[in-house]
């Protein structure tokens, strides 16, 4: 299954739209959204407004292949099951989110070579017809990098000033 | 016994909003070792990512720009922070967090923000904010850091 999330109950109709669009043109079965609250409804994927947190991961383990919001929630809980990742950045000039910030976070970790990354629904709807060929990285570490794991140990116990 | 120094079991609130600064809190967990540790977040739901067992609370969420969610979710936490008397609060963000770390500063606690890695072109409004309060202040990018903090230490990537 491809496992399409906006990441949060509000809609991102531009991803869901795209994603409908494709699905239907390639007449693909194996797509399923989490489309938010109150957004536009698909014509023909599967889709749910919200899942519960078990469910979230019950479903994200169990696909190939993520595609979502820029959101750390998104990206991370799909680096975490080694599922290769595909997303569109939410944009603050189109009421998407308050601001900008998905848009230097995706390039950020695009250069990391952490995520691909689509910028506008064209370049989505493009990414769509090669998103077979995508294939899982090794899993991150379940835990925070060791550097920031020390300082807020040593924090935590350092003697009361 | 004389000379001995009495050392305490550091307790510790870890809190956040929910989405991706639950998520980054939850890979700091190696940190919380050997402290008596207490979750806080804003959706029951999340109680599944914790060990069973696991000091968990939920508090509303304030982040949906309500002047009266954003009360409430400050009363909420003000009395949380009351009854468990942290030695050290730790927050990703965002709101929540930020209330958080005034509360838990103002009844003595040592207070830390670690800026979410969603702010990679500039630190978000509360994390700046959180600057003049918190005790341990970091940003996830290095490019962020300043001499004056925040500082940067590493990322939960």
């Amino acid at each position: 299954m491809i496992f399409v999330t906006v990441g949060s109950d509000i809609p991102f109709d531009r991803l869901v739209r795209t994603v409908d669009r494709w699905a239907g043109q390639r007449d693909r079965s194996d797509v399923f959204a989490q489309i938010g609250h109150g957004g536009w409804r698909p014509g023909f994927i599967k889709h749910s407004a919200m899942l519960e947190p078990d469910e979230f991961t019950r479903r994200l383990a169990a696909s190939r292949i993520v595609i979502g919001h820029a959101g750390m929630g998104t990206i991370l809980s799909a680096l975490q099951h080694s599922k290769p990742i595909l997303v569109m950045p939410r944009r603050g000039a189109l009421g998407e989110t308050r601001n900008d910030h998905q848009l230097a976070t995706a390039r950020q970790l695009m250069e990391m070579n952490r995520i691909r990354v689509a910028f506008d629904d064209d370049e989505l709807f493009d990414s769509l017809d090669r998103i077979d060929d995508l294939t899982a990285d090794d899993p991150i570490p379940p835990h925070a990098e060791e550097g920031l794991i020390r300082a807020l140990r040593d924090f935590i116990h350092a003697p009361m000033p | 016994m004389s000379g001995s120094v009495t050392y305490r079991t550091p307790r510790v609130l870890a809190i956040s909003s929910g989405g991706g600064h639950w998520v980054q809190l939850l890979r700091l967990r190696p940190a919380f070792a050997g402290c008596v540790v207490s979750y806080a977040t804003v959706r029951a739901g999340y109680r599944v990512d914790l060990e069973p067992g696991a000091d968990f609370h939920v508090i509303p969420d304030g982040n949906r720009w309500s002047k009266a969610r954003l009360l409430r979710s400050a009363l909420v936490i003000a009395w949380l922070i009351l009854r468990l008397r942290p030695d050290v609060v730790v927050t990703t963000g965002a709101a929540a967090g930020y209330f958080a770390l005034r509360i838990g500063k103002w009844l003595g606690a040592r207070v830390v923000w670690i800026d979410s890695i969603a702010n990679a072109g500039e630190l978000s409004m509360s994390g700046q904010k959180a600057g003049r309060i918190a005790h341990l202040w970091l940003t996830q990018w290095p490019h962020l850091a300043r001499d004056r903090g925040p500082q940067c230490f590493g990322s939960v990537l």
